[in-house]
């Protein structure tokens, strides 16, 4: 009766061979096609560093000037704008105007990168069941493993360094993207579908004329949380070897400095705070139309 | 002869994950209750045959549930029928191609719908529009056409606004300028005004009817609602558990209704505003009275008649030829319920 009382697990031996094997086998692969895949993430990494040193190397004036103008653009706010303008003055009157930039930059970039996958994934799986019933599982576990354990095979493949702290940004801040594309979409109404149909609309008039437009809240949504997962991320990509705000605050806790931490974690918070209003306003802007006021 | 414009035969609809392999109960005539009970599956339409004429507009009314809106929709295919045909100029849509199909949509039959379908994000002349910009036509004939059409149906000065900012009727009407746009010669309207109250719905069978003295379009209009049938259809078709009961215009419903289920809802009609008199009238040549058109409703010729020497009054057609003789005792008969529905235990169940 011993198998009641302890589970029945693999020998030893065999669980250890298992193990290695996996090992020496990923480890096969990212020699054979390390270089292959450096090499493709290549452009990112140059474009990354280069929106990087454009944030630093600019006189401050300007970028506080531009970022406040696009703020202004999208948002159409004087509120945001002016908090917007306070936030980045007080973070660069604390010292820490190039760490905010290099996190800012790689924010940007992640959050492109979740766009332009994310949305047409998403569109993919609103159009076929059978896409959804593939992906949705894969997102689950993208948004559920631990990061510490993805970041294993990214490093061994890439190394220590920008793309592969990109990469695993992208993994985590992608789902809530995707997830809303394809629930925006399914969600519009059933009638103005089928009005389209009615009128002999074809997939992409029905995909860029019925349904982008009116699943754009939801989508926005998406961005929206995509910003914040990437901004969650800032810390754990700084561990291996992304600049910013994150790297600071790791030293603050390997040598206990509160006030380092403090000050850096508020300023990732102040990010996420001006992304989510400045976001969530274009949300609404979008979606005037629906309220039945008289006003144009 | 009336031309028949769209040819609807043998069609039917079964729901359900096997609807091919239950085809032969369906045709053996099995109830729509033992077919879900013992087999799964639902029975949307059974054996529909309709001939619907042309510059007409046909009527096709039942009860929630008995497939009217199912129907509709197989006419521009956006619900695959089980078997059938529906011939429509002598093409059966049922046999299109994807491509031909759009095409056919575009350009010869349109669509107005229960909660309007309108585009939220568009303006009303853009919702005009949509089906003009599906077809390709842009710039300055789009607008020229979308303008003219929110021009007839009432809407002159709200091109800019959103359909959220509009009342359930105009956006009606939006939905109407966007169907007629495109010139369509076939017009489907699925229970068009039956959000609206009462009022307001009125008044668009008279925007309808308006339009369609004019147009002349083939007009196909599902609705719930006996009153608004045998207001507006030239012809109706009485459905129910998917399957038609009866076919005929106004007259031939009231009068000769085919069974105890159509007697028994339109008994609560205004009979005296819905018989005509040509309806009630005997064969005769040689008579003498007041002239009574043939299509002059009851309400009105009681009138006539009570003033009429001998209550007697002549019915003459279109072009003013005697047809018949009517008296005011008949006329009087006529409005007054039928014998067998004064009986008790008749209401359908």
């Amino acid at each position: 009766m011993d198998w009641l009382h302890e589970f029945p697990a693999m020998e030893r031996q065999g669980l250890r061979d298992m193990k290695k094997a996996i090992d020496l086998g990923f480890r096969e692969f990212s020699r054979a096609y390390g270089e292959g895949i450096e090499n493709f993430f290549e452009p990112l990494l140059f474009f990354l560093v280069w929106l990087e040193r454009l944030l630093i190397n600019s006189p401050w004036p300007i970028v506080i000037l531009v970022i406040v103008s696009l703020t202004w653009i999208v948002a159409r706010s004087w509120l945001i704008v002016v908090g917007t303008t306070l936030c980045f003055l007080v973070i660069g009157y604390l010292g820490m105007w190039e760490d905010t930039m290099a996190t800012l930059a790689i924010i940007s970039v992640s959050t492109l990168i979740c766009i332009c996958l994310g949305i047409p994934l998403g569109i993919g799986m609103a159009r076929s069941d059978r896409v959804q019933f593939v992906i949705t599982p894969i997102l689950d576990v993208m948004q559920t493993i631990p990061s510490f354990v993805y970041l294993i095979p990214v490093v061994m493949l890439l190394g220590i360094g920008k793309v592969p702290g990109l990469i695993a940004v992208c993994i985590y801040a992608m789902p809530p993207i995707v997830r809303l594309t394809n629930l925006g979409i399914r969600l519009v109404d059933k009638e103005v579908m089928e009005a389209a149909d009615a009128f002999g609309a074809s997939y992409w008039q029905r995909l860029f004329g019925v349904q982008m437009p009116l699943a754009l809240p939801n989508i926005f949504a998406g961005v929206n949380q995509t910003i914040m997962m990437a901004l969650a991320m800032v810390v754990i990509s700084s561990m291996i070897g992304v600049r910013g705000l994150g790297l600071p605050v790791l030293r603050a806790i390997s040598n206990q400095y509160l006030a380092l931490g403090l000050l850096n974690g508020l300023a990732i918070v102040a990010l996420a705070i001006i992304f989510d209003r400045v976001s969530q306003h274009y949300g609404k802007r979008l979606q005037q139309h629906r309220q039945g006021s008289l006003d144009d | 002869m009336i031309d028949v414009k769209v040819e609807i035969s043998n069609l039917f609809k079964i729901f359900g994950p096997n609807p091919n392999g239950i085809m032969g109960l369906v045709k053996n005539g099995i109830s729509k209750h033992d077919l879900l009970d013992q087999h799964g599956h639902v029975l949307g339409l059974r054996d529909i045959n309709i001939n619907v004429p042309a510059h007409r507009i046909q009527v096709i009314m039942g009860l929630s549930g008995s497939g009217k809106s199912t129907l509709i929709r197989h006419i521009n295919r956006l619900i695959e029928p089980t078997s059938g045909e529906i011939i429509i100029d002598g093409e059966d849509v049922l046999a299109m191609s994807q491509l031909q199909l759009r095409e056919f949509r575009r350009s010869k039959i349109s669509m107005v719908f229960q909660n309007f379908g309108l585009l939220p994000h568009r303006t009303v002349a853009q919702n005009v529009a949509y089906g003009l910009i599906i077809q390709g036509i842009k710039g300055v004939e789009a607008i020229e056409r979308s303008q003219q059409w929110t021009e007839r149906v009432g809407l002159a000065g709200f091109e800019n606004h959103y359909p959220a900012q509009l009342s359930g009727g105009m956006r009606q009407r939006v939905g109407l300028a966007r169907a007629m746009a495109t010139d369509a010669e076939i017009l489907l309207m699925d229970e068009a005004f039956s959000a609206l109250d009462p009022l307001i719905r009125t008044d668009m069978q008279d925007v309808l009817l308006r339009l369609q003295e004019e147009l002349h379009k083939t007009i196909i209009f599902i609705t719930h609602d006996l009153d608004e049938a045998l207001r507006i259809g030239d012809q109706i078709a009485i459905l129910r558990d998917g399957a038609v009961i009866q076919v005929g215009d106004s007259q031939e419903i009231i009068m000769n209704p085919a069974d105890d289920y159509i007697a028994d809802f339109t008994k609560d009609i205004n009979r005296s505003r819905v018989i005509e008199v040509r309806s009630i009238m005997d064969n005769a040549a040689d008579a003498s009275g007041p002239e009574l058109k043939s299509t002059m409703p009851i309400e009105d010729a009681l009138q006539i008649l009570i003033n009429a020497t001998n209550n007697t009054g002549v019915v003459v057609d279109d072009n003013g030829k005697i047809v018949g003789k009517v008296d005011l005792d008949r006329a009087v008969s006529a409005i007054a319920r039928p014998d067998k529905e004064l009986q008790e235990g008749l209401r359908y169940k």
